[in-house]
């Protein structure tokens, strides 16, 4: 996929103007990740309530891809249930971006956020709800995303 | 529009990599030589001559084979001994490459010499292998690790140096020759010499500098000298540690097995003579054979040429680059003061996505903290890009860079 295709308007206005960036004071889920080859970093922060996430904030530094990347997948599941949100998979995230052939190198960037976000989800199963199936099932999921 | 002291166009015939296409139909401009340079086919054919023709293990056999494979890869040593501008071949060591030099003098020297607070002196610009071995030898001996910081033009603060050796605590200073980031040169005969004064080491990381500038061992004086051969046109995994002799002597070996020792008894060993001490196990034959018609390629050109060339190519790209509106070059504009390494940022595109946007085009840089996270956080950016030059880059690939440049400033809308 050309670069004139990757960065798109959208994807250069969520780099610049993210939306949901910052941090929840006690969070019900509080996850970080870097990715070691090229040093991006990525916090995430969720509450949740009622079986919904209630609220939910990222702070990070890295390229446009994972940054633009991470507040599209705030917006995506603020609201939305719990349960939506296990089901999240690698094609959502890149059919959110409308990022669908990036290479080896560069999908990682587009996908560090969803996996922040399964060990959240993994961490939050597995000590708070005690669902150890469902959460190892989440980890698995996340340990291959790339 | 070559440079004037190279004849480039004859080199790069010699590069078939240069010849291929990337991107479909996009000529390969390779700015990335600070990580790797390409091998020129002399290189590739000696390697291949060695499997095709005379292909055995060295120093124990007595047929032809062997006696040939043993003189290639012992005249080896002899060239790099005169490349560096050494008098005893048996300081020159080989080893898989700069990183494992330094683990070794760590491993070996350092837990030898190096105990609970003691100093151990290194710099803000350190590439992660002048770095972590030494925070591991701290952690293990209960020393104290201590930086040499870096100014805003991208140079030593060497004022600190001279605090740290006043306390008499320091046991060895540890630095890059040339920035692999800024490109900086460091005043290594400074910083020698002050160390020299109250009796202390120094490890001289040349991953950088030996490839791209003339060196000469006798005059630089320092105790350990680190380089890899992949960075100066040879193959990958070989590297020379030199030191000083009475200081291998001194050491215990790194690893034990064959090759390296002298008797072998049920429970006790004598090692063999230098540098075989230090060279166990079957080595990497075929490679430092390579490494030998590396060289021989660098002296036909002549490192003042090649020095040269670099220097008026980094001259012209900084010219152009400073010209660019939202570029931030990083490190000293004196182009005596630094090596053909250009690092920047362009406005606020993060350098992947700016390396990606110019791979297109054919150009390929490094982008991200290029193994030197310190010195990152000390120019406060998470990242940079590098465009780092070598013998076989033209201007009109300069030019080719720099429009692609304005084409990702046009694509971030900046």
């Amino acid at each position: 996929m050309s670069s004139a295709d990757i960065y798109r308007e959208i994807i250069l206005d969520y780099y610049r103007n993210p939306r949901n960036y910052g941090k929840i004071q006690n969070p019900d889920i509080a996850q970080k990740d870097s990715n070691p080859l090229c040093g991006d970093e990525l916090e995430m922060h969720l509450n949740i309530k009622d079986n919904k996430v209630a609220d939910v904030k990222f702070t990070g530094k890295g390229c446009a891809i994972s940054q633009a990347s991470a507040s599209m997948l705030t917006e995506l599941i603020i609201g939305k249930d719990f349960e939506y949100v296990k089901k999240l998979t690698k094609e959502d995230i890149l059919d959110n971006l409308g990022l669908h052939e990036l290479g080896p190198a560069r999908i990682k960037c587009a996908l560090l956020s969803l996996k922040v976000l399964k060990y959240g989800l993994y961490s939050y199963l597995s000590e708070k709800l005690k669902d150890t199936a469902s959460a190892d099932r989440i980890k698995e999921e996340a340990s291959g995303l790339y | 529009m070559q440079t004037s002291v190279i004849n480039i166009e004859s080199i790069r015939k010699d590069f078939p990599i240069l010849k291929r296409k990337v991107h479909k139909d996009k000529p390969l401009i390779y700015f990335d030589n600070a990580a790797t340079t390409q091998k020129p086919i002399q290189v590739i054919e000696a390697i291949s001559n060695y499997y095709l023709n005379y292909n055995s293990n060295i120093h124990r056999a007595v047929h032809e084979l062997a006696e040939e494979a043993t003189a290639a890869y012992e005249n080896t040593r002899d060239k790099v001994a005169k490349f560096i501008n050494v008098k005893n071949r048996e300081e020159i060591v080989f080893v898989r490459g700069t990183t494992e030099a330094i683990n070794l003098v760590t491993y070996s020297w350092g837990r030898q010499n190096v105990h609970r607070d003691d100093i151990i002196v290194t710099t803000e610009y350190e590439h992660h292998s002048n770095i972590v071995p030494w925070q591991l030898l701290a952690k293990e001996t209960g020393a104290k690790l201590e930086y040499i910081g870096v100014d805003d033009n991208g140079e030593l603060i060497l004022d600190q140096l001279d605090g740290y050796l006043d306390s008499g605590r320091v046991k060895i200073v540890t630095f890059s020759h040339m920035s692999n980031v800024l490109g900086t040169i460091t005043k290594s005969d400074e910083i020698i010499r002050k160390c020299r004064k109250k009796d202390v080491r120094v490890l001289v990381d040349a991953a950088q500098s030996v490839p791209h500038m003339e060196v000469d061992l006798q005059k630089l004086d320092c105790d350990f000298f680190a380089f890899s051969a992949h960075k100066m046109l040879g193959p990958t995994g070989v590297g020379v540690l030199w030191a000083k002799k009475e200081l291998l002597e001194s050491m215990s070996p790194f690893n034990g097995g064959g090759d390296m020792i002298r008797e072998v008894h049920k429970y006790e060993t004598t090692w063999n003579d230098l540098p075989y001490k230090f060279e166990a196990g079957t080595p990497n034959i075929a490679d430092v054979i390579g490494f030998s018609t590396a060289i021989d390629y660098l002296e036909r050109i002549g490192m003042d040429k090649v020095r040269e060339h670099e220097m008026e190519l980094t001259k012209y790209a900084l010219d152009k680059l400073s010209q660019i509106k939202g570029m931030k070059l990083y490190g000293t504009n004196e182009i005596a003061k630094r090596g053909g390494v250009i690092s920047f940022n362009l406005g606020d595109i993060h350098p992947h996505d700016l390396a990606t946007i110019i791979d297109e085009d054919g150009i390929a840089i490094r982008s991200g903290h290029h193994c030197a996270q310190v010195l990152m956080e000390r120019l406060d950016v998470a990242a940079t890009s590098r465009a780092s030059f070598y013998i076989y880059n033209t201007k009109e690939e300069v030019d080719v860079f720099i429009r692609s440049l304005y084409r990702a400033k046009e694509l971030f809308r900046i």
